[in-house]
């Protein structure tokens, strides 16, 4: 591990280069460097630079608001925090997760596997792609999904249509793309009629056609750049996620799993509105960000990582045939019980996509998601908790209200803030393993970029800040003097200007 | 079935002046001919709404914008790779660029309504100023969509006076 490279001694002797803020990944992050005078990193850190409490816009609002206000907090994975806040106000009408109608149940269910769907598809093909196929340090005018899409045209065009056909899905369940009301307190408030059923059918064989061609893809980027790809940015950490009763891997409702990077069971089958007993946060002075860790082992044991690397690693099997076979591959190209590689996300990420799409399919042919029982009621509680698989990891939600049924304390934990110390230990893998020594340019900066968009970040997520994109470096020298700077415009535009 | 117009707002109700296109679609919602104009709203633009623009003949985007600096402004959009793509929110010129690059064939025609907006943090409402230059922009909207041709749209470049 690279904790060392988290604080420097003797801070003034030395140089600060800042990549501000990190470009894509949605919000507003930050990394600085410093060096000695010999280029060599002696501290790196991913700074978050911007703070709103999301939590007291939502205090005094009546609950069942949340479903549809939650969705606000993030442009990039409003169903996830919907259906997360779903579940807790199914609490607060007295409903748990098995009470639930299996109509509501299978809807939500379907709604969630479109979501992750279509964000995968995002981060890889649009996102992660340009990185993948053109090298960490090709050409800047190059590393975009326009390159992608004049290159690979059959490639970009699938990324296009997979990440639209996830949004059908959600559209047509919660009747709109965005601010949908799909799911309220107890169920959902429709079903899927016919026609929308066999409007989803239509593409879905092709759908998964190209999840599992992206699998093949990323799997043949993955193994023909060995060990590069099992070495960049890896730490060993311990994993997070829900997994089903079983231990198969689970998206929308399950129990809490934790393992250690040795594979050991360290916590299993956990209800997760227990939550607060076995995970805590940490706040360090120089981030806004917190920093989740498993209580049992402490702040500086037992941090973890989240996500589709998480969670496939932590799984004993997947429940639809075509991602169980890509997940049987994934383990056994590594010789270790739990795979380690950050840019594993990307192939981790690839095989969840699969498996949505799979299971968009058995659950279109599922005769309740056309059913009408769609709401239950039972006895109101004060407090509720809902906890998913959101696409880049364990979303918890938990709310308190009053007798006026007005929202009165809430706590998110966002995915990003709990892969936090994941990001930052890989950031400073990549410093001291990469950059270290040598001089900094643009296309050798970008690695850590790299290593932050492997975990698809949701800065917004965690801080609840919007963020604008362009880039800035400085490279200051022992004396505090700039003497080289780099700019990246809003635009994408970028310059050069020596001192 | 493809509508031959589309407005397309995009922006957050809970950010503020972002939600100046959001509101701007909620006004028109009922008031449009539905057989002829379809409204889409959205968080922000990606590359998939590059589909959202098959098969019309008159596309609006409608944003809020702090770089205008009168109270609206209507301007017609070209296709542009402008690196916006590089991030999770895309301008409108690069979503035709994208639409150029998929369909191998030029965009429909498209114009983007800028509406001025002043603060964009969470939880606020729309600030005095966005709430007048809402109204302004309504108007405009309105007089646009009286007629759904090319050259009118176009002429209302020239006489887009704030």
């Amino acid at each position: 591990m690279y904790e060392n490279l988290e604080t420097a001694d003797n801070q003034q002797n030395l140089k600060r280069v800042v990549i501000d803020p990190v470009s894509r990944v949605e919000g507003h992050g930050k990394v600085t460097l410093l060096l000695d005078e010999n280029n060599k990193v002696k501290q790196a850190r991913l700074h978050i630079v911007e703070f709103r409490g999301f939590e007291r816009f939502i205090q005094g609002r009546p609950y069942w608001e949340l479903p549809v206000l939650v969705q606000r907090l993030c442009g990039i994975c409003p169903v996830s925090h919907h259906l997360a806040a779903a579940k807790a106000i199914d609490q607060l009408v007295g409903i748990d997760p098995d009470s639930l109608p299996p109509t509501a149940d299978k809807l939500r269910r379907l709604l969630h596997f479109g979501q992750v769907l279509q964000s995968h598809a995002l981060h890889f093909f649009h996102l992660s792609s340009p990185d993948l196929l053109f090298g960490f340090e090709s050409d800047i005018s190059k590393r975009h999904v326009i390159a992608v899409l004049n290159e690979y045209p059959d490639i970009g065009l699938q990324g296009v249509k997979l990440r639209k056909y996830g949004q059908e899905v959600i559209r047509m369940i919660s009747g709109k793309r965005i601010h949908g009301t799909g799911a309220i307190a107890g169920g959902m408030n429709k079903s899927l009629s016919k026609a929308e059923r066999d409007y989803l059918l239509e593409d879905i064989d092709q759908i998964i056609e190209w999840s599992a061609g992206a699998v093949e893809l990323i799997k043949k980027v993955h193994c023909s750049n060995l060990p590069y790809y099992d070495d960049f940015a890896t730490i060993a950490t311990n994993y997070l996620g829900l997994t089903k009763n079983n231990g198969a891997l689970e998206l929308y409702h399950g129990g809490l799993r934790a393992k250690a990077a040795n594979g050991d069971t360290i916590m299993d089958h956990v209800d997760y509105g227990q939550y607060n007993d076995y995970i805590h946060e940490e706040v360090r002075s120089w981030t806004y960000m917190k920093f989740p860790y498993l209580t049992a082992l402490g702040q500086d044991k037992g941090w973890y990582r989240v996500g589709p690397l998480a969670r496939v690693n932590n799984c004993d099997s997947i429940d639809t045939p075509l991602a169980e076979q890509a997940r049987v591959e994934f383990k056994q190209h590594s010789a270790n019980p739990m795979v380690h590689s950050t840019l594993a996300y990307h192939w981790a990420r690839l095989i969840e996509a699969l498996h949505c799409a799979e299971s968009i399919k058995n659950l279109l042919n599922d005769p309740d998601i056309m059913g009408s029982d769609l709401v239950a009621q039972g006895e109101k509680r004060f407090e509720g908790i809902g906890v998913i698989e959101a696409p880049r990891g364990t979303l918890f939600h938990h709310y308190q209200v009053d007798e006026n049924d007005i929202v009165t304390k809430a706590n998110l934990i966002v995915s990003t803030t709990s892969n936090n110390m994941g990001m930052n230990e890989s950031v400073r893998q990549v410093a001291a393993e990469y950059l270290s020594g040598q001089e900094l340019t643009e296309p050798l900066l970008n690695n850590l970029e790299v290593a932050i968009r492997a975990y698809d970040p949701c800065l917004s997520c965690a801080t609840h800040a919007m963020g604008k994109m362009p880039l800035q470096l400085e490279l200051v020298n022992a004396e505090g003097k700039i003497i080289d700077k780099l700019v990246k415009h809003s635009n994408g535009q970028t310059e050069r200007n020596l001192i | 079935m493809h509508k031959p117009v589309l407005i397309f707002a995009y922006g957050n109700l809970s950010r503020g002046d972002d939600a100046l296109g959001p509101l701007l679609l909620e006004y028109f919602k009922d008031k449009i001919d539905p057989n002829n104009i379809e409204i889409l709203s959205d968080f922000q633009l990606q590359i998939e709404h590059a589909l959202d623009l098959e098969n019309r003949q008159l596309v609006l985007f409608i944003d809020a914008s702090v770089a205008c600096e009168t109270a609206f402004n209507f301007t017609k959009l070209l296709a542009l790779k402008d690196k916006s793509y590089t991030t999770h929110a895309m301008t409108p010129s690069a979503v035709l660029q994208v639409y150029q690059d998929i369909k191998k064939q030029a965009p429909p025609p498209c114009f983007l309504l800028s509406i001025q907006g002043i603060s964009f943090e969470l939880g606020e409402d729309l600030s005095q100023q966005a709430q007048i230059n809402l109204q302004l922009a309504i108007q405009f909207t309105e007089n646009l969509l009286t007629n759904n041709q090319i050259n009118f749209w176009t002429q209302q470049i020239e006489n887009n006076i704030t």
